[in-house]
């Protein structure tokens, strides 16, 4: 329940973070399954990558480089919060919030042109 | 053990950080044209310096994404440490067999 | 007919509701004067806590439509939505009566984090010649005008989803002695800060710094605790 209190950037960011993880966590098994079939099942595979063709899962892969990009962006500010000094107590690297959605906008965009351009 | 746990995923996410780059750069440049078998494969089997690159990777992410999901399950679940704790290990050694299983297969090893 | 403000307020403990009183609406106003009021001229039942009301000893901290506040700091005209106040006692403590709630957790935490300065000197020996601007001086300087108001106690997610979670308040004062070169046993600060539901917990979402009404920086200590446990983790206990 998003209350008043949570109504500022560094709680979004957190709350992108975490979720993003959370939906990537439950990728990454499928994901490594699917590769998995590169091994017995070949032509399983080969289905799978013809299927992945379909517009509505490329549009679902470009949802999953955005969850990507934005939690390896706010990782690493989170990383840099951390273990890198402050310039001042009351700096929380916000900026790095914008740029990292920014980023992860670019990222996705040029992962679609990628798809749809060629 | 918490202190050693936050450290660990800390230390797997400093690893991870310019893997996710080679990652992402992959990915971008491999849709291009349309994903086959051929082309991937073709990349990976029998490549060392990709074999290596993923099985760090999926060792880094078995032990990186397991413990942050144990810290969600402590905080918006409510569930104790005893099962939070067995759970994060359960999912620790999925990733880790299912992600060694696709190195091989992707690597040519088998 | 003067212009009337709706004020609701909570009334009971864990159990109750809120009830809407009505006050003139006035061009200077704080909540705090809102609230005395209501209690001295409509409902002398109603429990609420006050001090200075000047904003300099945190007593009056309660959540005012929605977020941890000082009502003696809040003009009404700066939080007032739709005509209407609605006051809550502090969010992640037990509730005593209506506005006042039990901070006995609060100063367990403060001290189970190592919170309390023990001195190496006596008044024999000549006081300690601390530089103000050495690093570690200018990192607790940053800390110390903490007056445990329990705002960030209260804004703090974690503080609610982790019993065990010492909380802001506690983790800074905790950094504060870690910098302190006059505590006898700093280590034993960082340890503290290091067990669970100390700093590890921290997951830097903010909102601590964000409703401090001194402008200190909990997010800030708690990441120099993390950092220094790094260094302490890599150069063995």
């Amino acid at each position: 329940m998003i209350r008043s209190v949570h109504k500022h950037k560094a709680y979004f960011a957190f709350l992108g973070h975490r979720i993003s993880g959370l939906l990537l966590g439950i990728f990454l098994p499928i994901h490594f399954y699917v590769l998995g079939m590169a091994l017995e099942q070949t032509d399983q595979f080969d289905r799978f990558l013809k299927f992945s063709e379909l517009p509505g899962v490329k549009v679902a892969e470009w949802g999953l480089v955005l969850l990507l990009a934005i939690h390896l962006s706010f990782g690493l500010r989170i990383l840099v919060i951390e273990f890198v000094q402050w310039p001042t107590p009351g700096s929380i690297r916000l900026n790095w919030i914008s740029w990292g959605v920014v980023f992860s906008v670019i990222i996705g965009a040029v992962f679609l042109a990628g798809v749809f351009g060629s | 053990m918490e202190m050693k746990l936050f450290l660990l995923q800390r230390l797997t996410a400093m690893i991870m950080v310019p893997f996710i780059f080679v990652h992402i750069g992959v990915i971008i440049y491999a849709v291009r044209g349309g994903l086959s078998a051929e082309e991937i494969l073709g990349r990976t089997q029998g490549n060392g310096w990709w074999i290596a690159f993923y099985t760090l990777f999926v060792i880094s992410a078995s032990i990186h994404a397991p413990i942050g999901i144990r810290k969600v399950l402590r905080e918006w679940a409510g569930l104790s440490y005893t099962t939070v704790n067995l759970l994060a290990l359960a999912l620790g050694v999925l990733f880790l067999v299912l992600g060694l299983r696709a190195v091989v297969a992707v690597g040519g090893l088998a | 007919m003067e212009k009337m403000l709706a004020v609701k307020i909570w009334r009971g403990e864990e159990d109750g509701e809120f009830v809407t009183y009505q006050v003139p609406s006035r061009e200077n106003q704080t909540v705090l004067d809102v609230v005395t009021e209501i209690q001295r001229q409509v409902d002398p039942t109603l429990a609420y806590r006050f001090s200075c009301r000047v904003g300099v000893c945190g007593s009056c901290a309660m959540t005012v439509n929605g977020k941890p506040r000082w009502t003696c700091r809040s003009h009404v005209k700066n939080v007032v939505k739709n005509n209407t106040i609605v006051l809550e006692p502090l969010r992640n403590m037990p509730r005593i009566k209506d506005l006042v709630v039990d901070m006995t957790e609060f100063f367990d935490k403060w001290k189970k984090a190592g919170g309390e300065f023990i001195g190496t000197r006596t008044r024999h020996e000549r006081p300690a010649l601390v530089d103000p601007a050495s690093k570690a001086r200018k990192q607790a300087d940053a800390a110390i005008e903490c007056i445990n108001c329990a705002v960030c106690y209260a804004a703090c997610d974690v503080v609610e989803w982790d019993k065990d979670y010492l909380g802001p308040a506690a983790l800074n004062r905790a950094w504060s002695l870690v910098n302190d070169e006059r505590h006898a046993d700093p280590k034993g600060v960082l340890e503290k800060s290091m067990a669970a539901g100390g700093c590890n917990s921290c997951h830097t979402q903010g909102s601590c710094m964000k409703h401090c009404p001194v402008g200190l920086s909990p997010t800030g200590s708690i990441a120099g605790l993390k950092k220094r446990s790094l260094f302490e983790f890599l150069g063995g206990k």
